[in-house]
């Protein structure tokens, strides 16, 4: 029940900040550009063309008037018509969205498996070789561009030695769609060539987007359990002889975790936003190569329609991760 | 001042934070010393497609790209562009938020509450997302660039100093020190102001290496200035056509990069380190 | 103290003896000598209270006998730490580790605020010290070749354990023990929260319980409280504390004898009753005149703390003594034996009946 109050709590956070974003979208789209009705019709387009189409679309009613409007189309879905495919933004987005979350989760997965224990380890052997040698990877691994990892990656791996497919998704016929995410599709159909296909086409984009965020995640595991390891029930632990390593992987990764599922929607920001890029890298079928399509084809419209999507899914992430949280630290709960 | 050669002391003891300074040091000499290093300066406008995608050799250091122009000269040039780029954004948005953070923190009114709703769209959506928005609304050009860059970092800033400011509020020696008619700006100016240069300074250069890799998305987009400016990610966006074979044309643009945010990393976290057991340690997200 | 011991009994049968230990913290300004050569002896079943200024080396010599010292900053450079006529300080870690931390000697620390794991039940916590401390578990109970991690809870000696854990309970007067098992820490409140320590410390039936100022975190009204059942439990299983304190009051409450501290060394240890009436060094009696008297003058004792990065010379009290001689700046006292227990460190102990004080 409490838990309730509090995650209602936190919603009342979530609408202001949407409510905040269309302001966002809408003042760049509709207010700061000179025309916003010639960015919308394409540059094909004649100036009658433009002008019948300003009136069409509303674009010369009173900006507050726009903004309700706006917001209304929103609410109910509507991110507007591509200009490129014609069809609803929203359908587009939504059928390249498994394509994005099936890589997101790949990268994300990797990153806790890897990430986590290695920070642990940096922590636990403090000043260590391991602690050094790791400590400049991650750094080294948050000043690379990752359009331009992926782009070496494909060099070495695909063209240079082969080992895995260039870009693309999948080479042949995929599993019969339930989910959408290949990987889960080929197991359930026991497609075993479809399930090593899509992860050889998985591994160097998962790798590409997995670098950023293992590396912040074992900074900050690295940080959070130095920071327990200092705290009065450590030291009572070490007090009365309690094995290290149950110390260690028991104790203090729980309480150093309470502060990591906070990073965990950060890390989904770092994912999300490098999805962008490394998808157009490598010709992946998702959300963020419809972005960049879009924005080679200038079809504004899709590109909006994609900024107020990523931004409002951000938003409710970061809502996601704030009740997570509330959920795993139990001081909080009975506050 | 004291102060700052104490930190400056610190810093130097610190290898790696050592390292970045001399990597940033570097990159501002090459940047300015463009002209004299570069061995074909005339290269960032001329063309010589008879010598296109020629292998690195004795008279071109890293090779030419797609234009017969030397990728090295073009790479220093690009250098330029980079360090103009990371300041005047990171620059503005310090301009910008600083102010902002102080006057809501201070008034604590509507206006701060519709300020901190803002800055939390900013702070929720990650900075690329926003900037692709605004820089293909406004069109590619350098200042557009930096427009969006810094359109979308400032709230970063005026949160730091709206806390800080915030908390000095509620302490009571503020209410009476503005009872005995002490000005606003004077109050701010000697008690808040000092709180804020630490967290400011490290946000700040660590604001420099994301901002960076922001901007050279853009470019990589073709969101950043047009052709023929020698942008790095722009540059390596050309060269992906040449690949396998001209591997160099897009290997040393995304180097230059690396190394110079690598640079702002190991520098801005030398800083935190000496600067951040002063304050608050506030856990602020890895960054954007 | 183990020169000058009269009728004490030999060293051979003290439970823990401390001999010259010396330990150094390193500091921006050189290494500071926390402990300074000090010695200390406890006998089975005695409570021993070490009294001292903040900052005297009190829970150093507590860490140091647990051997959690601060691993990088802190560096023992002499001493030994003889438990059970064993030397702590050169026994095998692991070994230290598995039978005598947590089982032969365990700790009560000074903040129960802080000092619980936040995030885990009040019985899981004690549970899992059972799992590895219990006193019925073999030495090698089935399994130790496997990692710590990994080793299983045998369900015989977990029901039995957890009989134990409740009886213990109720004995500290926890309220409904069944209950606060599944109770996180901050559900209860400091004093309940101390008795659970004293609970945790007493299950693996130790020797030696190191309690590290337990109630100064606590309201005053409870801690007489506290002192009273900590002293009524320990009694009753024939177990010696180490109880370091600052206050007087506290130490007189619950202690069997009394040790001193200054500046990293022991000045005096003497049996409760006459470390009050009969005090032989100079920085005792002027303890004890400190303390809030019926006239209500407040006597301080002149002068600093001394520096523990460069200590007095000689006797380390001679700056702010009042019967300082040339001997006392030159040459640090031995122990002298001044009585029955009762032994000295200095150049010119006072006599018994000048020093008299209640």
């Amino acid at each position: 029940m409490r838990l309730l109050a509090l995650a209602l709590h936190r919603l009342l956070w979530f609408v202001p900040t949407l409510l905040g974003l269309l302001v966002v979208t809408f003042v760049i789209s509709r207010v700061i550009p000179a025309d916003p009705v010639a960015l919308v019709a394409g540059e094909t387009a004649t100036p009658a063309q433009v002008d019948a189409l300003r009136h069409q679309l509303g674009y010369d009613r009173p900006l507050l008037v726009q903004f309700v409007s706006y917001v209304g189309h929103l609410v109910r879905g509507d991110l507007g018509t591509s200009l490129y495919t014609t069809r609803p933004i929203a359908d587009d987005l939504a059928a390249r969205l498994p394509a994005t979350i099936e890589l997101t989760l790949v990268a994300m997965v990797v990153s806790v498996v890897v990430g986590i224990p290695l920070g642990v380890l940096c922590a636990v052997r403090r000043n260590s070789l391991l602690d050094h040698a790791l400590r400049v990877v991650t750094v080294s691994g948050l000043a690379i561009a990752s359009f331009w990892l992926g782009i070496m990656l494909q060099l070495l791996f695909a063209m240079r030695l082969g080992w895995t497919p260039l870009n693309g998704r999948l080479t042949g016929f995929p599993p019969h769609g339930i989910t959408g995410l290949l990987l889960v599709d080929s197991v359930l159909t026991w497609d075993g060539a479809a399930f090593g296909n899509a992860l050889a086409h998985l591994a160097l984009p998962a790798a590409t987007l997995a670098v950023p965020a293992l590396a912040t995640l074992v900074r900050f595991t690295r940080a959070g359990v130095l920071d327990v390891m200092q705290s009065n029930f450590v030291l009572y632990e070490r007090a009365m002889g309690l094995p290290r390593s149950v110390i260690v992987w028991k104790y203090v990764l729980r309480n150093a975790l309470t502060s990591t599922v906070t990073q965990m929607g950060l890390l989904f920001g770092i994912l999300l936003a490098g999805a962008v890029v490394t998808e157009a890298v490598f010709d992946w079928p998702g959300i963020g190569t419809y972005a960049v399509n879009s924005i080679i084809r200038s079809d504004y419209n899709a590109v909006m329609g994609f900024t107020v999507w990523a931004g409002a899914i951000f938003i409710l992430v970061n809502l996601l991760v704030d009740v997570a949280h509330t959920l795993i630290d139990p001081r909080e709960r009975t506050v | 001042m004291s102060g700052a050669w104490f930190v400056l002391t610190r810093v130097a003891r610190d290898r790696s934070a050592l390292l970045g300074l001399v990597l940033i040091l570097g990159l501002v000499i090459v940047a300015v010393g463009a002209p004299l290093f570069a061995t074909h300066p005339e290269d960032v406008f001329e063309l010589h497609p008879a010598k296109r995608l020629r292998a690195p050799s004795a008279e071109a250091w890293l090779g030419t790209d797609r234009m017969g122009s030397d990728i090295y000269s073009r790479l220093l040039f690009g250098a330029r562009i980079t360090i103009v780029i990371g300041v005047i954004a990171v620059g503005a948005s310090l301009i910008i938020g600083v102010p902002l953070g102080l006057i809501a923190g201070y008034y604590q009114n509507w206006f701060s509450d519709l300020l901190m709703r803002v800055s939390d769209v900013f702070l929720a959506v990650p900075q690329v997302v926003l900037a692709i928005a605004i820089a293909q609304t406004l069109g590619p050009s350098l200042p557009n660039v930096i427009l969006a860059l810094s359109v979308t970092y400032w709230p970063w800033f005026a949160r730091i100093v709206y806390a800080e400011t915030r908390s000095l509020q509620k302490e009571v020696f503020i209410e009476s020190t503005a009872a005995l008619g002490a000005s606003p700006w004077r109050l701010t100016a000697l008690h808040v102001l000092p709180n804020i240069v630490s967290p400011i300074i490290v946000r700040a250069s660590i604001g420099m290496g994301f901002t960076i890799l922001t901007a050279a998305a853009l470019g990589f987009l073709g969101l950043g200035p047009p052709p023929p400016t020698p942008e790095w990610g722009r540059t390596i966006a050309e060269a992906r056509e040449f690949l396998p074979d001209a591997w160099w044309y897009a290997l040393a643009p995304g180097l230059a990069i690396f190394l110079t945010v690598m640079g702002f990393n190991l520098l801005g976290d030398g800083l935190r380190d000496v600067l951040d057991p002063r304050l608050r340690r506030g856990r602020s997200a890895s960054d954007g | 103290m183990a020169e000058g011991r009269g009728e004490g009994q030999a060293p051979a049968l003290q439970l823990l003896s401390v001999r010259g230990l010396e330990v150094s913290f390193a500091t921006d300004r050189g290494p500071a000598r926390v402990l300074d050569g000090i010695s200390l002896e406890i006998a089975a079943g005695e409570v021993v209270g070490l009294v001292g200024e903040s900052g005297c080396g009190k829970t150093t010599l507590a860490r140091a006998i647990l051997g959690v010292l601060p691993a990088g900053a802190a560096c023992v450079h002499a001493g030994e730490i003889v438990f059970q006529g064993r030397d702590l300080l050169r026994e095998p870690p692991d070994v230290v580790n598995d039978r005598v931390r947590g089982r032969a000697i365990t700790f009560i620390p000074q903040d129960p605020f802080s000092s619980f794991n936040p995030v885990f039940s009040v019985g899981t916590q004690l549970m899992d010290l059972m799992k590895w401390k219990s006193p019925r578990r073999q030495g090698g109970d089935g399994g130790t070749h496997w990692p710590a991690l990994l080793q299983g809870y045998p369900r015989a000696r977990y029901r039995a354990d957890r009989e134990s854990v409740l009886d213990v309970l109720r004995a500290a007067q926890i309220p409904e023990p069944e209950r606060a098992l599944g109770r996180l820490p901050h559900e209860f409140s400091g004093g309940q929260r101390q008795r659970l320590m004293i609970a945790m410390a007493l299950l693996p039936r130790p020797d030696l319980i190191i309690a590290d100022e337990p109630t100064t975190a606590l309201d005053v009204t409870i801690q007489a409280q506290i002192l009273r059942l900590l002293r009524q439990l320990v009694k009753e299983r024939g177990v010696s504390v180490l109880f370091t304190t600052h206050d007087l009051g506290t130490a007189h409450e619950i202690c069997d004898r009394i040790v001193v501290m200054y500046a990293g060394q022991e000045m005096e240890s003497a049996p409760t009753e006459a470390f009050f009436r009969r005090p032989a060094h100079p920085y005792t009696r002027r303890l004890l005149e400190s303390l809030p008297s019926a006239d209500g003058v407040i006597r301080d004792i002149p002068g600093e703390v001394p520096s523990l990065i460069d200590p007095p010379s000689g006797c380390r009290f001679h700056p702010r003594c009042d019967y300082v001689t040339a001997a006392c700046r030159a040459f640090l006292p031995e122990a002298y034996d001044v009585g029955p227990a009762h032994d000295v460190r200095c150049h010119h102990p006072l006599a018994a009946a000048a020093g008299s004080v209640t």
